[in-house]
């Protein structure tokens, strides 16, 4: 169940953490990405990513699937960044120094340096949520997101969820290909309104079964008193190790230095223009 | 967090699998980034229509956040968000309609259609856009229309997939009052 998401069991001082923290490192990491636009700080973000991967023994070899995905949004978003708004650089920046050409469309240094930090802001998180990703056990994860004060019975929706995916992943997988051995066309020679049809068809055993799924499973955990209590024990629970405590303290040290950026630069962005 | 039984968090955690599952192995990109021809949404409103906004807004969080997460680009979070927002407020909307009880008629498919415009709206052309250019600072211009078009988008593929999910459950519903004494 363990490959969705790409979880690699490779002994490393960032698989030893644990869950919990890992989430709360991640979110607080993403926060402090979210929340900056200066250049040095996004540009410290990338690098430091990069070093946690080498420290969490993660080859780039391993996370090679996500290039194309990364690339193609990119590259669309770049180009429609630019055709929706190619004066939203001096904007922000307040200046307007021309490159190329000149009036709607002329590329001014402004536009350039936003874009090249939006796509700095997009490297910054990546590194992490990949390396979350690689090192976290799916089930550690459930455990984890009630130890940080989560609804025991949300995290465990969480972790049905987990539990589930791989299961009605190869539902779906047998009953589209009993209806395509039916005859029914999926693939691109079917027209779009012809495929919805053809997935919708597929949709309605997939939803009916895991209706009765939903019955099955909430009767054995109603049976098994699910519920009764305000809280609950996990076996994947582990408790904090100072590294934990240590890790998690660094990455509320990243929201500071957002915040204090943020101060000092009277503004989210850092302005080489002036 | 009344009315959110042991059903319910079962509906939710199976709601947000199959909306990752739908959302990542099933999507047509469109052309336009963040925008896929999700037929998930269908299904989020369907959940969200049968076990009401609690469900329906945490099967939209985790299930995409999944999706994100799987597909390594990221959380998107300003996108994360909206998909919850939608589950949620399909399910609030329609916390009048009888599906589980085998009711879904004409006046429901219209009702059940209206609301989920209504809700699609709502986080797309509107939250998203505006957490994207907060979080993002991206020009108003791209985002609306990116909210707009994938609003139009979830509307028309929920407005087929979501209504013929809800026709085939109440259908194997037996309705209440079914069942007749014999003579």
């Amino acid at each position: 169940m363990n490959n969705i998401f790409n979880y690699i069991d490779r002994p490393s001082p960032i698989h030893s953490l644990t869950g919990a923290a890992k989430f709360v490192c991640l979110m607080l990491w993403s926060f402090a990405a979210m929340t900056t636009y200066d250049t040095r700080m996004l540009a410290g973000l990338v690098i430091l990513g990069l070093i946690l991967f080498r420290v969490g023994r993660i080859r780039i070899k391993d996370v090679s699937f996500v290039f194309s995905f990364m690339a193609f949004f990119l590259v669309v978003n770049t180009i429609m960044l630019y055709v929706f708004a190619p004066h939203h650089g001096s904007e922000i920046y307040g200046t307007c120094t021309y490159l190329l050409g000149s009036g709607r469309m002329g590329l001014t240094a402004e536009q350039l340096f936003y874009q090249f930090n939006y796509i700095l802001k997009f490297f910054a998180t990546i590194p992490v949520v990949l390396l979350f990703v690689s090192t976290t056990n799916p089930s550690e994860f459930a455990a984890s997101l009630n130890k940080i004060g989560v609804k025991y019975s949300i995290a465990y929706a969480v972790a049905l969820a987990l539990r589930y995916i791989p299961d009605i992943q190869k539902q779906y997988h047998e009953i589209s290909q009993a209806s395509q051995a039916r005859g029914i066309e999926m693939s691109r020679k079917a027209p779009l309104t012809e495929r919805l049809k053809a997935a919708s068809g597929i949709l309605i055993p997939l939803i009916l079964t895991s209706m009765s799924r939903i019955d099955t499973i909430s009767n054995a955990m109603e049976l098994r008193s699910f519920g009764k209590k305000r809280r609950r024990t996990w076996y994947m629970e582990r408790p904090f190790a100072p590294a934990d405590l240590v890790a998690m303290l660094l990455c509320a040290l990243l929201i500071l230095i957002s915040v204090w950026l943020t101060y000092v630069n009277q503004g989210r962005y850092y302005n080489p223009f002036k | 967090m009344k009315n959110f039984s042991v059903k319910h968090i079962v509906a939710t955690g199976i709601g947000a699998a199959l909306f990752f599952v739908l959302g990542r192995f099933v999507a047509i990109p469109s052309g336009i980034p963040n925008t896929n021809i999700s037929i998930q949404y269908g299904l989020l409103a369907f959940i969200a229509a049968v076990f009401g906004p609690i469900a329906g807004l945490l099967s939209g969080l985790i299930g995409h956040f999944f999706i994100d997460f799987s597909f390594g680009w990221g959380i998107w979070w300003s996108w994360v968000i909206a998909s919850a927002v939608c589950g949620g407020i399909i399910g609030f909307l329609t916390r009048k309609l009888k599906i589980d009880e085998g009711e879904f008629d004409k006046a429901g498919i219209v009702k059940f259609n209206f609301f989920q415009l209504v809700a699609h709206l709502i986080s797309w052309a509107v939250i998203a856009p505006i957490l994207d250019i907060l979080i993002y600072d991206e020009p108003a211009n791209k985002v609306f229309v990116q909210g707009l078009v994938s609003a139009g988008v979830n509307v028309v593929t929920t407005a087929v997939v979501g209504t013929l999910l809800c026709i085939a459950y109440a259908a194997s519903i037996p309705k209440k009052g079914s069942l007749k004494e014999e003579d």
